[in-house]
């Protein structure tokens, strides 16, 4: 969290909303620990990391669809251990849960 | 609940930025599934709860369990019944543990000190460097260091040695049993989670000595590292700081530090 602090007061002071993107729990191996973040400003610019770069792309994806009210807070889960429902894998074989709501609190 | 904690949504996030940008030991807990995802609750140790989870003796539950994971530096999601009950698995809490950074103490202002302040700075420690020679223990010698502390060991445990835990390290580096011992002896009774101290193993044969005449016991010394770190052949200052925080990583999560090839199972 502590590294996306100042994009996003960048962001909030020109007036962006943003949404923010968090690791909350990981199954086998994974890159980034719970509490690992990652923040979208509307513009799609993005700060912070949730894994290795395999899954971003896809976060920034559901992100945009949040600020854009085709999507409510909840829990996003990327990996292939699942089922094919998960189009995004990460190459190590885990799977990431992350939590995304608008940064509105 | 008190007036603070009902202050609403608002604001939140500005006292989280702001606890972490002090680097206060801060806990942010969401729930992140059902109709109530996204309800948030900031604890601090001392201060009044913020904001709410949507129910009273929910918020009590998870603010105590909030300020234990501070306490162990442990993020994960929690799971309660509607009004905080434990073993049910109606609401999944994820807190998000901003604890203070762990501290190391380095006695001994040597060059291996200069090596071991760097390497603990890059893992995110607090580094203190003390020594009582004035003119080895100087900022401009370790500017790397947080804190530069001209004092005996033992003077400096006094002051400090009670906010140390389990996550914190103290590293003995003179050589010197005069300041050696004193060190060892000071950190002993601290919460303090790894304590190494360097030498040949013949200068530590002679150093338990003193250590004993001084009262330590066997089971204190069981707790001292030493000769300290990992055996990876490392040699110089640089090297042997690898060996040291490689041994404080590994003393934190019970390995054994193998080769991960020679190994089978998770990785984390």
């Amino acid at each position: 969290m502590d590294e996306i602090l100042d994009d996003i007061d960048r962001w909030q002071a020109a007036g962006q909303r943003v949404a923010v993107a968090r690791v909350v729990d990981i199954e086998g191996s994974g890159p980034r620990d719970p509490g690992a973040a990652m923040a979208v400003n509307e513009e799609g610019e993005v700060a912070g990391s949730v894994s290795g770069g395999c899954v971003e792309g896809a976060v920034v994806g559901e992100a945009l669809e949040l600020l854009g009210g085709r999507r409510g807070p909840g829990i996003t889960t990327f990996g292939y251990s699942d089922d094919e429902a998960f189009a995004v894998g990460l190459t190590c074989g885990g799977t990431i849960h992350l939590f995304v709501d608008e940064l509105d609190w | 609940m008190s007036a603070e904690s009902n202050r609403g949504s608002a604001g939140i996030y500005e006292a989280f930025r702001d606890a972490i940008r002090a680097e206060e030991p801060v806990a942010l807990a969401t729930i992140i599934d059902g109709p109530d995802a996204g309800a948030k609750l900031l604890v601090q140790p001392g201060e009044a709860a913020l904001g709410t989870l949507g129910d009273p003796d929910l918020d009590r539950v998870v603010a105590r369990d909030a300020l234990g994971m501070l306490d162990a530096g442990i993020s994960e999601v929690r799971h309660y019944g509607q009004h905080g009950e434990a073993r049910q698995m109606d609401l999944s809490v994820f807190v998000e543990c901003h604890a203070r950074r762990p501290h190391m103490v380095i006695f001994g202002a040597v060059d291996f000190t200069r090596a071991l302040a760097s390497q603990a700075k890059l893992l995110g420690y607090r580094v203190t460097v003390c020594d009582a020679r004035e003119v080895f223990a100087t900022k401009r010698r370790f500017p790397m260091a947080d804190e530069v502390v001209v004092d005996w060991p033992n003077r400096l445990l006094d002051r400090i040695g009670d906010d140390l835990g389990p996550r914190d390290a103290v590293c003995v580096l003179t050589h010197d049993h005069k300041f050696d011992v004193p060190a060892i002896v000071g950190a002993l009774p601290t919460r303090v989670g790894y304590l190494g101290a360097m030498g040949s193993r013949t200068t530590h044969e002679k150093r338990t000595e003193r250590l004993r005449e001084a009262g330590v016991t066997d089971e204190d010394l069981e707790r001292v590292m030493a000769p300290i770190g990992l055996d990876i052949g490392g040699r110089t200052p640089e090297e042997t700081a690898v060996s040291i925080v490689a041994e404080i990583i590994a003393s934190h999560t019970g390995r054994q530090a193998p080769r991960l090839r020679d190994g089978e199972g998770r990785i984390h």
